[in-house]
């Protein structure tokens, strides 16, 4: 070994083994998927002496093979500031917790003791109380976010998202690779996290239909090679269409209101539905709690389209896919001039327009952020006979693809008109 | 590095911050490509060009494309070509190779020199695209079906990978990689890297130049907040028509050049006047 890696020389192998070990199981307990191939690697430059014996090269040089993510980067100078500069290591349960404050459950119903309870605490409170539960549990490592869970309010803690019972920064010494690590530059980036695009663009995937129907023919090698050799070996070529996706999609969402926890959800999906480039067409729309006789083209503008004229021209073979909470007021469903919009002046009750919408698109389910052991109220259950409902989860989301590609497709049942009759 | 191979220390016309130097020859010390992620316009495409300049091996790039096939990296198998050619018996069909072409990742394997291969914006192609070329990459090495002929590489080649993150990576293909992410250059390497561009800038204007630019880029809001590549133009744009920055008050001269989207330019106008009172 030609240069000494950090912490190396008579006597440190145990202590520099102590400190790597720490290291490594730092990360992985902090949540980064480090893996052993990825370790070794670090290990071979270590002992190749390619990594100057300095922290700072340390630091950059294993960033760089470790960290594949800038999303990451935060967590990471948070692990080294603690292993290196004597810091505090964050557990995965402060970034799970971190992760469920963006994506709240939606409030459970709360008797109004509950809630006068829950008014009267006042914000800096609330941010002491959550803090101290927070420290609680890291020290105890027991799955103790159910434990935060059940006082429910911590989706509603405005302080909620800067607690980080990590302690930050904590420059144990003069060396600049902990200084680097504990100005933590990277924090910005975690925000900027894609969810996992990805993985619901692998499950969209499966949402296709193959036909030879049209597009530009391409030449069958294999045909041709035997029409040729029936012909005597006089070339003969033959052509057929190519195999291609005939899908269309068009994705109705919700936004606003309710939905507003939900956003980065959706927004996700929405980015991965429109970055495939994988369907013969996709269109989408926005709607506000239902659907009435108009859509949406994007969240601000007051850009347009009639539902009349989306039912009209969109083949029924098209797949719809309806995102929303399902949660909203009856009358909004059920009255006309029930929208909660007042300039939306519906005079056809919303549930009508989703069963219009239902029975033309025979393939249409209905995926819903809310988590299903959550999925109550009227409304819900009223829309959730119409469409097949799913849970915005990535199993929700192949459950629906799977129900999508089936084969035979039931009619939607016929509205009781009875419902229309009760006054909300 | 200590293992005897030559070092890229940048070049005259690219400047690199030292981690991204240092990273870039860890990467040819493993032998594992390089995934270049950062902001557009922080140079993540010339860094290859610049590494093959002063390593002095060839540069192969493969510019990826939304249609782009993990195979059409390896080689093409030109059948049409060869029945054709069967029709008028004025070639010999009978050895398939003269039918094969070698793709760039086929080229760069089969190279007799170490070269640098770029393979450009890979999160444009496909999702499974990366795991197409996971053992390709590993291994070095693939088999042409056509020929049983095995395409090894003789010189490991320097691996430069960029994506834009319009595209989530899978873990599998991440995790055979080293990742660098090209931050934004402060103030002093801009300094420097606007030198490479216009030898000899009038100080005072670059400084001033430069202020406006990183005030520009802290604006709240902006869709796309202006680049080094963006800066140059403006810069150049700046000198062709000698406006001076200190008559010209808040309004950035030449605006259209730092901000492409029309909404960008509004906000950060507005940004610029005295908050009221809301």
């Amino acid at each position: 070994m030609s240069a000494a890696p950090p912490g190396a020389g008579e006597g440190g192998g145990a202590r520099r083994t102590l400190l790597f070990g720490r290291l490594f199981f730092g990360l992985r307990g902090a949540g980064l998927p480090v893996g052993v191939g990825e370790w070794m690697a670090l290990m071979e430059l270590l002992s190749r002496g390619v990594i100057a014996p300095d922290l700072t090269d340390f630091y950059r040089v294993a960033r760089a093979v470790l960290i594949k993510h800038e999303a990451q980067f935060d967590t990471w100078d948070q692990v080294f500031t603690a292993v290196f500069g004597g810091g505090q290591l964050p557990t995965k349960a402060a970034e799970e917790l971190l992760s469920w404050l963006e994506d709240p459950l939606p409030f459970p119903e709360l008797t109004a003791e509950q809630l006068a309870a829950l008014e009267t605490l006042p914000l800096d409170e609330l941010r002491r109380l959550f803090e101290e539960r927070l420290a609680e549990q890291t020290e105890r490592h027991d799955g103790g976010n159910k434990w935060i869970g059940t006082g429910g309010t911590s989706p509603f803690g405005h302080g909620g998202r800067n607690p980080a019972g990590v302690r930050v920064g904590g420059s144990g010494g003069s060396r600049s690779a902990i200084q680097i690590a504990g100005e933590r530059r990277f924090r910005d980036y975690r925000s900027d996290r894609v969810l996992d695009t990805r993985q619901l663009a692998v499950a969209l995937r499966r949402l296709r239909r193959l036909s030879r129907a049209e597009g530009e023919p391409e030449l069958d090698v294999e045909e041709s090679v035997d029409r040729t050799c029936k012909n005597a070996g006089f070339l003969e070529l033959a052509f057929t269409p190519p195999r291609e996706n005939q899908a269309k999609v068009l994705l109705l969402m919700d936004v606003g209101g309710s939905m507003t926890p939900f956003t980065r959800m959706v927004e996700t999906l929405f980015s991965a539905a429109s970055h495939l480039n994988h369907w013969k067409r996709f269109d989408h729309f926005f709607f506000h709690n239902c659907p009435y006789s108009r859509l949406f083209e994007s969240v601000s503008s007051q850009k347009v389209t009639p539902t009349s004229e989306v039912v009209r021209d969109k083949p029924r073979d098209t797949f719809l896919i309806m995102v929303g909470d399902a949660s909203m007021a009856p009358s909004e469903l059920l009255s006309p001039y029930g929208a909660i919009d007042y300039f939306e002046h519906n005079e056809t009750p919303g549930l009508k327009w989703l069963h219009l919408l239902r029975s033309h698109f025979t393939r249409s389910v209905w995926l819903n952020p809310i988590p299903a052991e959550h999925w109550r109220g009227y409304t819900l259950e009223l829309i959730a006979q119409l469409f097949p409902m799913f849970p915005l989860t990535l199993n929700g989301l192949d459950q629906a693809v799977d129900h999508l590609v089936k084969r035979t497709h039931a009619p939607p049942p016929d509205l009781d008109p009875s419902l229309f009759r009760a006054l909300w | 590095m200590q293992d005897g191979a030559a070092t890229w220390q940048g070049t005259s016309d690219y400047i690199a911050a030292e981690d991204l130097r240092r990273i870039v020859n860890v990467a040819a010390a493993l032998g594992r490509p390089l995934l270049v992620k950062g902001e557009p316009g922080t140079g993540k495409t010339l860094l290859a060009r610049s590494i093959a300049e002063g390593l002095g091996l060839d540069l192969i790039s493969w510019h990826v494309k939304s249609t782009t096939k993990a195979r059409d990296g390896l080689y093409v198998y030109d059948t049409v070509q060869r029945l054709y050619d069967s029709r008028f018996h004025d070639k010999d069909v009978s050895d398939i190779r003269a039918y094969i072409a070698l793709g760039p990742l086929g080229r760069a394997f089969a190279s007799e020199q170490r070269v640098v291969l770029l393979i450009d914006e890979i999160d444009k192609a496909d999702v499974e695209f990366p795991n197409d070329l996971l053992h390709e990459l590993d291994a070095m090495s693939f088999t042409i079906t056509e020929t049983g002929d095995l395409v090894a590489a003789k010189q490991r080649p320097v691996v430069i990978i960029t994506s834009n993150n319009e595209k989530e990576l899978p873990d599998a293909f991440l995790r055979r990689v080293v990742f660098h992410f090209i931050e934004f250059p402060d103030e002093a390497l801009m300094a420097q890297i606007v030198d490479v561009h216009f030898p000899g800038l009038d100080r005072t204007l670059l400084d001033k130049a430069l202020a406006v630019f990183y005030r520009l880029r802290k604006v709240d809001g902006l869709r796309k907040r202006p680049s080094t590549s963006e800066l140059v133009d403006w810069l150049a744009a700046l000198l062709a028509s000698g406006v001076d920055l200190d008559q010209v008050g808040d309004d950035v001269p030449f605006i259209g050049t730092l901000l492409k989207r029309e909404r960008d330019v509004i906000v950060a106008r507005e940004s610029g006047k005295p908050k009221r009172w809301r």
